[in-house]
């Protein structure tokens, strides 16, 4: 009887047990049907990390692919602890080299694996993800997240870069253009103005080079542009060509002809910007064909270099005392222009009033949006209540609390990319800028962005091989002097006609004015 | 001789109606074997049907998933003659005076070898006639495209790269692992300990020695830069940034890493020579070289042709040292055929890459069809 009894108790345990477990689990689902469940199927109330303060998120996982860094990767592991003590979601990094990123998430998407719920990649690539389905739609949760103060993102990234065919696809947490920084003592000392065009650029490098520019008793360079291949390195020769190639406007252009798509390479603009390129190496470290852009960063804050060219990154680089001999000693330019612009057979022509309109004091400048600024996007199979918390977790990264510190820093990697930290000189100040500094840093990419005649980097499907594959690879070879500056330019013509005809010459077309508004 | 029961059993008939524990014998041994078969077919015949499917096709992303569009020998075509040509072939230049005189060498030398190989084995001149006339016509070729590419105004593609790191570094590692393994088979104090050291560059994965070969040849910072600082000057040479300088830094990592393997199974093979035959060619006056060149090479020259095997078509594959030591730089000087498919897969050119992947197949295989054909026979004569 006792035996029976307590069969019976045990048996009432289990079921009450099973009871407040199912009572537990259906408030679970409760939850997530409110708060995340419709959100996915109904974005009206969607997840915001404001929301994601009760720890709605307790449980979740979320795998977050970028590159190796330290930059980009910096930030989203600093402040993943923060945000799981926030909403409970824990936040996995992973990184792969940069070179590997676009393929990584191309095939863990199509294989279907989906080792990854989030990216944070180059908004370049989004049409490569749009088109298949694989990024998510995030229109509708980034109109219903306030906290996401997406007004104050500055229209240039969040209506081009964020954008694929008129739905949001990815949150902006980087804001990209390239400029020339200059050392201003070396400059000022060699009685130079920074530089206003590419032949401006080699002269200033080539009065200074040798020159003994951080008191170590070493010659240092009058250039440093980082040149290995697989890197990083082939938007440099856009910066360098587009003021030679576009001088209607942004919506002209400077990667392909917008009647023909036959690229504009073979002409005298790209080959003297391959010459620049190459000449540039004459005043450079003797191993800068191997250097990546981490490298040339290192030798022009340990002040090595005279002049540079990169993203935003090296102004707040400079401030470090650990890693910079050169704070407060650095200024910015917008990226030099030309005098010179190709006419419609290709030839180099000087500018005038219709040749170049937007021309400053005569000089063709065509600053270049390269990349666009590292975003982050959701991976669309991901489970919904996973892209939720991958939302909650690029809206915290991106919000003016955690992003307006964020680029200030620089081992961020993440350079301005809202108004507010345009317009908020403080931020800077704070972070150790100079005045001076500030205004220059700022001044150059506020120049870049303002500038009608702007390059928007290239779009179209498949941009990854144009630019990564065919043209990473052919200036390799002109750098190492396989290919002459003629071979090379017209080596990456014949290439990139290739791949167009691959792919079908009116929808790339299509896709190249789309994306220019033309 | 009586045989064993059991073996006796499996060879008497079976009487008809008799109960055995497997009734039918053939098929339970494919049954049994059948999940090897099948994990043989999914891992290696299935994979290689579906390159060779990707190697003539175009794959492509859409928005309902994939495209793979047959494109016929497209992917071939751009290899050899269209866009990649460059990359793949090299750029062909004019072949020398002395360039000339060893190709007719090695015809004539295949051709003399061939007439002879016939004389030997009358009944089979068809057989050999026809393999040596491809042996020699692809081996022309290829000599003829080294000779193009390597000198004068013509630069080495992918194809030619490969060759140069497999021949060289092979032919590196075989020496000096020989001579460490005749080293370390003498009487000396030690030599266990140095059997040992010997050993280690083998248990460091690739990559870690590319990037340790790296900072060694980075003469502005590595720690050799001292080294390099005396004999260069401080920063202003870098060998990784001539095409030749990093042919050489890649071969000088490979040879470093993997001459141990040589080492370690040369050793075994050396210390395997009969005493006996060593004794009595000293008795016979014999010098240590003499010693060397007539008894313990040909003793070991089966091994020798196996190691060289195996090293070629793992030599064949290389691409963590390019990769990480120049990233197939400067340009693409050290740009081996494994890499460059890895490049075209990076951008999702897997036509392409899968193209470059048979061409390496067909290459390796040509290779080990050589060396097996005509180093086995010559290993066997060597011994016998």
């Amino acid at each position: 009887m006792n035996h029976r009894l307590s069969r019976f108790r045990f048996l009432a345990l289990i079921a009450i047990f099973a009871l407040i477990a199912a009572a537990c689990s259906g408030d679970d689902d409760t939850t997530t049907g409110d708060d995340t469940g419709d959100t996915t199927a109904d974005t009206d109330a969607p997840a915001t990390t404001q929301a994601a303060g009760d720890m709605q998120f307790d449980g979740v996982e979320v795998e977050v692919l970028t590159f190796t860094g330290p930059q980009i990767a910096e930030p989203l592991q600093r402040r993943a602890p923060d945000f799981e003590a926030l909403t409970g979601a824990r936040v996995n990094v992973t990184t792969v080299p940069f070179s590997e990123l676009f393929q990584n998430i191309l095939t863990d998407a199509a294989t279907g694996t989906n080792s990854f719920d989030a990216w944070v990649f180059a908004p370049q690539w989004l049409v490569d993800f749009a088109i298949p389905g694989y990024v998510e739609d995030l229109t509708d949760r980034v109109n219903n997240d306030p906290d996401i103060a997406w007004d104050d993102v500055a229209p240039f990234f969040r209506d081009f870069s964020a954008t694929y065919e008129g739905t949001i696809r990815a949150i902006p947490l980087d804001g990209d253009f390239h400029m020339v920084y200059y050392r201003t003592d070396v400059l000022e000392a060699a009685g130079l103005e920074p530089p206003q065009t590419w032949d401006d650029y080699l002269a200033v490098a080539a009065a200074v080079n040798g020159q003994d520019m951080n008191e170590d008793g070493e010659a240092d360079y009058g250039s440093c542009i980082s040149k290995a291949r697989g890197q990083q390195s082939y938007w440099w020769i856009t910066s360098i060509a587009a003021p030679f190639i576009q001088s209607q406007g942004t919506a002209s252009g400077a990667f392909f002809d917008l009647e023909t798509f036959d690229p504009l390479v073979n002409n005298e603009g790209f080959i003297r910007a391959l010459e620049i390129y190459g000449e540039t190496g004459d005043y450079g470290p003797p191993d800068e064909s191997n250097l990546g852009v981490g490298d040339t960063r290192g030798l022009f804050t340990a002040g090595r270099c005279a002049l540079t060219l990169d993203w935003g990154d090296i102004g707040t680089l400079a401030l470090d005392p650990e890693t910079s001999v050169v704070q407060d000693k650095v200024g910015a330019v917008i990226t030099p222009g030309s005098t010179q612009v190709i006419d419609d057979s290709g030839a180099l022509v000087d500018c005038d009033d219709t040749t170049c309109p937007f021309a400053i004091n005569g000089v063709n400048h065509a600053p270049f949006a390269s990349f666009g600024g590292w975003s982050g996007g959701i991976n669309a199979a991901a489970d919904p209540q996973v892209k939720d918390a991958a939302f909650a977790f690029l809206s915290y990264m991106t919000q003016p609390e955690q992003a307006n510190s964020d680029v200030t820093i620089g081992i961020t990697g993440f350079n301005p990319y809202r108004v507010s930290q345009f317009e908020n000189m403080d931020l800077w100040l704070e972070a150790g800028m100079s005045e001076a500094a500030a205004d220059s840093y700022l001044g150059a990419i506020a120049d870049s962005l303002n500038n009608p005649n702007m390059v928007l980097d290239l779009r179209v499907p498949q941009n990854q091989r144009y630019q990564q594959t065919v043209l990473d690879t052919i200036l390799a070879q002109f750098v190492a002097g396989e290919l002459t500056a003629a071979e090379a330019a017209a080596e990456i013509f014949s290439q990139w006609q290739e791949i167009t005809e691959e792919l079908g010459r009116d929808a790339q077309l299509a896709a190249y004015k789309s994306t220019l508004g033309s | 001789m009586a045989l064993p029961d059991a073996i006796d059993a499996r060879r008497a008939p079976r009487s008809a109606g008799e109960r055995t524990l497997f009734p039918r014998e053939a098929s339970t041994r494919r049954l049994l074997t059948s999940p090897a078969v099948v994990l043989v077919i999914l891992l290696s015949i299935f994979p290689l049907i579906i390159s060779a499917y990707l190697a003539f096709s175009r794959f492509q992303f859409v928005s309902d998933g994939f495209d793979i569009t047959f494109t016929g020998l497209d992917n071939f075509r751009k290899l050899l003659t269209g866009s990649q040509s460059r990359r793949f072939v090299g750029r062909i230049g004019t072949i020398p005076w002395w360039g000339w005189l060893a190709l007719v060498g090695f015809v004539g030398s295949m051709a003399w070898t061939g007439v002879r190989a016939v004389r030997s084995a009358p009944a089979k001149r068809v057989r050999i006639a026809v393999s040596r006339s491809v042996v020699t016509i692809a081996g022309t070729a290829l000599l003829a495209l080294m000779i193009q590419t390597l000198q004068g105004d013509g630069l080495p593609g992918s194809v030619v790269v490969t060759l140069v790191f497999v021949l060289a570094g092979v032919a590196l590692q075989y020496t000096l692992g020989l001579g460490l393994a005749m080293a370390a088979s003498q009487p000396l104090r030690g030599k266990r300990f140095f059997r040992a050291v010997f050993l280690i560059p083998m248990t460091i994965t690739p990559v870690g020695a590319a990037y340790m070969f790296r900072m060694i040849s980075d003469t502005g910072k590595g720690p050799l830069e001292p080294l390099w600082s005396f004999f260069f000057g401080a920063g202003q040479y870098t060998w990784v940034d001539n095409p030749w300088g990093a042919r050489i830094a890649i071969i000088v990592a490979d040879t470093w890493q993997w001459t141990p393997f040589m080492f370690i199974i040369l050793v075994a093979a050396v210390e395997s020579v009969p005493d006996a035959l060593l004794e009595a060619a000293k008795v016979d006056g014999a010098k240590a070289w003499h010693q060397f060149r007539y008894v313990t090479l040909p003793m070991i020259a089966p091994v020798s042709l196996t190691l060289l095997l195996i090293r070629s078509i793992e030599a064949f594959k290389i691409i963590d040292l390019p990769q990480v030591l120049t990233g197939g730089g400067p340009g693409t000087a050290t740009e081996s055929l494994a890499l460059g498919a890895v490049l075209e897969w990076r951008a999702l050119n897997l036509g392409g890459s899968a193209a470059i992947s048979y061409a390496m197949l067909v290459l390796t295989t040509f290779f080990a069809l050589i060396l097996v054909n005509y180093g086995h026979r010559r290993a066997v004569a060597a011994i016998s």
